[in-house]
């Protein structure tokens, strides 16, 4: 157990500055993300361009892995697409659930500094809230299109 | 400091000797020694425990009350024995008066479903505080929904304290019962149940106390309190988990309906009529937890022979020292902080999630529960999401307090304070 490897100074920088944090208006869609068992909230706004992410801002409260995890996302998404972003989640996950996967810098950049989280598994749903609050708001902006 | 913590906490309490009786402390955490302050969520066995259950599974288990073979009557006994042993510990008046249950939870939830939903409806109340755990708020929000009745809730104070004249405010004859911990396991107060009784069955309410945070720490006699049920689990005596008890006084017991249908809480079933056991077993369908109610009595011969009185003095220079010790901790802050407080100790650290203190702590080996500890409400109250809860049991140590401290410094150092 490392806790160097958990908190490495890319988390604890992002925990105490977090980027792209506050209300997003207008915004074309927003989701609520909420984790019961540890309190951890966070709503997730998002400007969109097609199915292109133009800007994406974040506001809640939560433990260092929750809010960083969040931080480095917002950063990592905007001006990707949604198949893009989909494909980059999956990376992540691998990268938080599996201590052998190796954080590839070339293609994660920043958000590999999560890497450390997969060696503390009751951790890893802090890492995950804003990504499944990303994909709810994706998929609201999707059915609210449709609606139409 | 720590020096001046140990001396006072050595003096009529040999810790380290009770810690002996405790195999699981001697393992190892993160490759430090366990420093296990985690006992309000669930305390250690000792060994007069483990082996209890042990005796019991290999020479005397079969269904109790069932068979007329030797080894059903050994269960039955031992079975048996353990709630005359709970009786003694409650000073009870009768073994009738002792429900065994899964734990608190289950004790309350049996109250609601059974002389809640029998005798309850529309116009009557219901009183708790704000203090309570989710397990003496849900169980009277379903009674409500299902009976119509409605619930009260006393406030607490910024110490964490109830507001004891906002209670007695709020009692009425429309109360029915009252329903209050007896100590708070997110904050550790200590509840003045005894004034709250008084004033309750002026009103003519009945009073259940949800003991599950105080008969690990100090005598508890029902006569002397008077109180109509009192609830507590197993686990967090140094006894199993799966087991717990609802005392009940007989008269209340005796009126009210089973709750729950089967064998065990049957007296003769035909498809016209079925007629019902007597008390206790009309509330135990099913078999029970045979050898928990055992592990249990062996719980409460542990604790009674080191003595109640004995544990909670030493656990109350344990608290003493915490606090003064956390609270020179830059950017600590006490969640919690009323004049009657027992072995639970939450805090706050600036900057630093609760959370991200529990697992740094975890990497030292010092084990603390972090979260809403199952009292949304008191976290609302405080507009924290959570805090850091360090609880002590007969079996901590100053060294268990200094291991805290020194981890929580090293938390700030992290986090940057």
């Amino acid at each position: 157990m490392n806790l160097q490897d958990l908190y490495r100074d890319v988390i604890l920088d992002h925990n105490r500055q977090p980027r792209n944090f506050g209300p997003l208006q207008p915004a074309d869609a927003h989701a609520e993300g909420h984790n019961p068992l540890c309190g951890d909230r966070l709503t997730v706004w998002l400007r969109l361009d097609g199915d292109r992410i133009a800007d994406i801002r974040f506001e809640g409260q939560g433990c260092a892995i929750s809010t960083a995890s969040a931080s480095l996302m917002t950063e990592a998404v905007k001006g990707k697409d949604k198949a893009a972003v989909q494909a980059l989640y999956e990376r992540i996950h691998a990268l938080l659930t599996d201590p052998h996967a190796q954080a590839d810098a070339a293609t994660l950049g920043k958000l590999a500094a999560l890497g450390g989280v997969s060696e503390f598994p009751a951790r890893v749903k802090c890492a995950t809230l804003c990504w499944h609050t990303l994909n709810a708001a994706l998929e609201h902006s999707a059915d609210a299109v449709s609606t139409e | 400091m720590a020096a001046n913590c140990a001396e006072t906490v050595r003096q009529g309490f040999d810790a380290e000797r009770v810690r002996a009786d405790f195999p699981i402390l001697a393992r190892a955490i993160n490759g430090r020694p366990l420093v296990y302050l985690d006992s309000a969520a669930s305390g250690q066995r000792p060994l007069a425990v483990l082996r209890a259950v042990e005796h019991y599974e290999t020479h005397c288990h079969a269904n109790v009350h069932r068979g007329v073979h030797a080894l059903s009557q050994a269960a039955t006994d031992a079975f048996e024995g353990a709630r005359e042993r709970t009786r003694r510990f409650l000073n009870a008046r009768s073994p009738r008066e002792i429900v065994f249950v899964r734990g608190a939870t289950e004790g309350i939830n049996l109250v609601a479903q059974s002389f809640g939903r029998s005798r309850l409806g529309k116009g009557d109340e219901i009183l708790i505080s704000a203090l309570e755990h989710h397990a003496n708020i849900v169980p009277w929000q379903m009674l409500c929904e299902q009976t119509g009745c409605t619930l009260k809730v006393a406030p607490i104070n910024r110490r964490g304290e109830i507001e004891l004249d906002r209670l007695l405010g709020l009692l009425s004859a429309r109360t029915r019962l009252v329903a209050v911990a007896h100590v708070s396991n997110a904050l550790g107060t200590v509840v003045p149940i005894e004034r709250i009784i008084q004033a309750a069955h002026a009103c003519g309410a009945l009073v259940l106390i949800d003991g599950a945070q105080a008969v690990a720490h100090a005598p508890v006699d029902v006569q002397a309190l008077g109180c109509d049920f009192y609830a507590f689990s197993g686990h967090k005596l140094y006894g199993p988990t799966g087991i717990g008890v609802l005392y009940g006084r007989e008269e209340l017991l005796a009126e009210m309906p089973p709750w729950q249908g089967g064998g065990e809480m049957i007296r003769t079933v035909s498809f016209e009529r079925t007629t019902y056991n007597e008390l206790p077993w009309k509330f135990e369908a099913g078999t029970p937890n045979i050898s928990g109610a055992v592990g249990l009595g062996a719980a409460m011969d542990y604790v009674e022979r080191l003595g109640l009185d004995a544990i909670a003095a030493h656990e109350q220079s344990l608290l003493a020292a915490a606090t003064t010790a956390l609270e020179r901790v830059p950017g600590i802050e006490i969640i919690g902080t009323a004049a009657h407080k027992a072995a639970v100790l939450s805090f706050t650290l600036r900057g630093c999630h609760p959370h991200d203190l529990g697992t740094i702590l975890d990497s030292q080996g010092v084990a603390i529960r972090t979260g809403h500890h199952c009292a949304m409400p008191v976290m609302t109250f405080f507009d924290i999401p959570a805090t850091a809860r360090a609880s002590f049991a007969c079996y901590n140590t100053a060294a268990d307090v200094a291991a805290l401290v020194a981890a929580v410094r090293t938390a700030g150092e992290v986090f940057g304070q």
